[in-house]
């Protein structure tokens, strides 16, 4: 079975970002790029079913300008046979990236997708559901937990009451939580053999996908500043100050 | 034309979260109508018929809508959405796993986690874990949303609406619900109470959590923590404040041996009042806290307790 595992790239997760100050998006120069860390646990997931002999191939798959080829090599790194590179702009919405999506899971008869759940730059947090609805396939988002045997998935999803596992059967989309891994950091040799794995780039319009945007984004602003408060010196003060200054207690 | 909205529940009870989610559909048209489709659910129906600002109560009830599976319930939406302009759900787990299959099923492009409608097509989300806010205008004829519920208030429940009952969808099938190990608390929902004590890193251990729950429980409040203190295996996944986890809005957060990441600090810096407790006076979390507390927190919340 081949698994296909669609990756983004995204501002660190631990770069503080900022906000362009004419309103027209987030200041992405000389910003330190990662993949998506969602994306790196959906990859971990997939080389550790090859590695146990459940799947035969990881096909690594993004979608994006040719800035994103360091990242998709990162990727090659920790384990990935190989990738495919799906040339569009940097900024596409979830719908137009599904449907390429859905067009390279069909050309390549992949058997399992696994997205990461959200992209922490967009938080959108809709990819893999889409996906799933275009290819008609079953879904389980958030998984913390994934037991393949044969065509039948065992998946445990983390949900806002705790836990639930459900069955389903392959082909499917899994979307991954932060529980269900802890990615691998890619060794020297393998980043060095990463150079040579293939990365071959399809064009858009090679897909057939309209990808004309839905959404305009009208104006990015910062977020309203919490004004600065105090340091209080002794627990009997902080209760004084919660009691009769805030009176939230 | 009016306004869908998918009511969350357990087949029981309404979910709080719908309240919140009707506000936001009541900004975006008139005529709001509340969709419940489960099992037995009849209760909730009536429950959902009472909120204030609803017109009607379209109940759909099947044994395959019990667990409310997204590749059911996708299904009976995708049916019922000619007669609606937008289709609208709370930005819970349930609602993200199962809002962007309608949106796809119906060619629309999903806007998800909204904190304010400016107009019928122009809303509010928060993007970068809340570290930007982005103004959307969306050009589908079908407009599929989730609603952040911290960002709305809950409606009130003086209302009185028609129930519709409406046909089923077929079955699907694919997927089935096996299992569900589900945190039992007598405490308050964590992403409605009015008061949240968190726990980080910094609390240590599973044990040294009653620490926190014992401060919880003497200010009637729910308890959470940090993405690190769930990962060590102190509390439950569903505990999690944040970015990826929840977003809490409460009157009063207390964050205990939490040092202020910006993926936690996404999921409580719109709480009204943040109080923080570290021993480390250099950590983030004391910029956006209104008062902090540096001390040892194994002294510091014992002493609260007993004060309090
Ligand atoms: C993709 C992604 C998603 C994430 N999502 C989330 C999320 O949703 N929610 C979330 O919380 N995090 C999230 N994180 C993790 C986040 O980046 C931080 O790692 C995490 O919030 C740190 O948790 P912490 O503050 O408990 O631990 P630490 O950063 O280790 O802080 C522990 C704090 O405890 C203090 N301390 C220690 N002992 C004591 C004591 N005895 N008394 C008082 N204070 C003490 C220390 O001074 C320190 O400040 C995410 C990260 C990534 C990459
Ligand atoms: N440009 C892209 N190329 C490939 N996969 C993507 C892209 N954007 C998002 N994804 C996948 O979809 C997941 C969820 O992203 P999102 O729906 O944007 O939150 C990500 O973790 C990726 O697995």
């Amino acid at each position: 079975m081949k698994i296909l595992v669609p990756v983004k790239r995204v501002i660190d997760a631990y770069v503080s970002i900022r906000v362009k100050s004419d309103g027209s998006g987030v200041d992405t120069n000389n910003v330190k790029m990662s993949l998506n860390p969602f994306c790196e646990i959906a990859l971990e997931e997939a080389i550790r079913l090859k590695e146990a002999g459940t799947a035969s191939e990881v096909v690594l798959v993004s979608v994006g300008s040719g800035d994103i080829d360091t990242v998709i090599r990162s990727g090659l790194a920790m384990g990935a046979d190989r990738a495919i590179r799906v040339d569009a702009e940097d900024d596409l919405e979830p719908l137009a990236i599904a449907k390429i999506l859905k067009h390279v899971v069909e050309q390549e008869e992949a058997g399992l997708v696994i997205t990461g759940k959200q992209s922490i730059d967009g938080d959108n947090n809709q990819t893999g559901q889409m996906l799933s609805a275009l290819l008609d396939w079953p879904q389980a988002t958030f998984a913390s937990e994934v037991a393949l045997d044969g065509s039948d998935a065992k998946v445990t999803r983390e949900i806002d009451g705790g836990l639930e596992t459900v069955a389903l059967s392959l082909p499917a989309v899994v979307t991954t939580d932060l529980r269900l891994n802890e990615p691998r950091y890619p060794t020297l040799p393998n980043i060095m053999k990463a150079k040579k794995k293939p990365l071959d780039v399809i064009a858009l319009a090679d897909t057939g996908v309209d990808a004309t945007k839905r959404n305009t984004v009208v104006n990015v602003s910062p977020p309203e500043e919490r004004s600065a408060g105090i340091m209080v010196e002794s627990v009997e003060q902080l209760i004084d100050k919660l009691k009769n200054e805030a009176k939230v207690i | 034309m009016s306004i869908l909205v998918i009511a969350e529940h357990d087949n029981s009870e309404l979910h709080v979260s719908t309240l919140n989610t009707v506000t936001a559909a009541t900004q975006m048209g008139d005529d709001v109508h509340v969709l419940v489709a489960g099992s037995g659910a009849g209760d909730v129906a009536a429950q959902a018929a009472k909120v204030s600002g609803v017109g009607k109560v379209v109940h759909a009830d099947a044994d395959h809508y019990k667990d409310a599976v997204t590749t059911e319930l996708s299904d009976l939406i995708v049916g019922l959405a000619g007669d609606y302009s937008h289709i609208v759900a709370g930005a819970t787990t349930t609602g993200k796993d199962l809002m962007p299959r309608v949106a796809a099923l119906l060619d629309s492009a999903q806007i998800s986690d909204i904190i304010a409608v400016d107009s019928a097509d122009t809303f509010k989300r928060p993007i970068y874990a809340g570290n930007a806010i982005a103004t959307v205008q969306n050009a589908d004829a079908k407009k599929v949303i989730t609603v952040r519920p911290t960002g709305f208030d809950a409606a009130a429940t003086d209302g009185s609406a028609e129930v519709a009952t409406v046909e089923a969808s077929a079955e699907n099938g694919s997927t089935k619900v096996v299992g569900r190990e589900l945190t039992v608390s007598e405490r308050p929902d964590l992403g409605a109470a009015s008061i949240v004590v968190s726990g980080g890193r910094g609390v240590g251990s599973a044990e040294n959590f009653k620490i926190i729950e014992g401060l919880a429980d003497k200010l009637g409040a729910a308890v959470g923590a940090s993405r690190a203190a769930v990962d060590a295996g102190y509390v439950p996944n569903d505990y999690q404040v944040g970015q990826t986890g929840k977003v809490v809005a409460p009157n009063l957060y207390v964050a205990v041996g939490i040092s202020g990441a910006i993926q936690h600090l996404a999921g409580m810096k719109d709480s009204k009042v943040i109080v923080a407790i570290n021993k480390d006076e250099e950590a983030p979390i004391f910029q956006v806290a209104d008062y902090g507390l540096v001390a040892d927190l194994f002294e510091a919340v014992p002493e609260m307790v007993s004060q309090l």
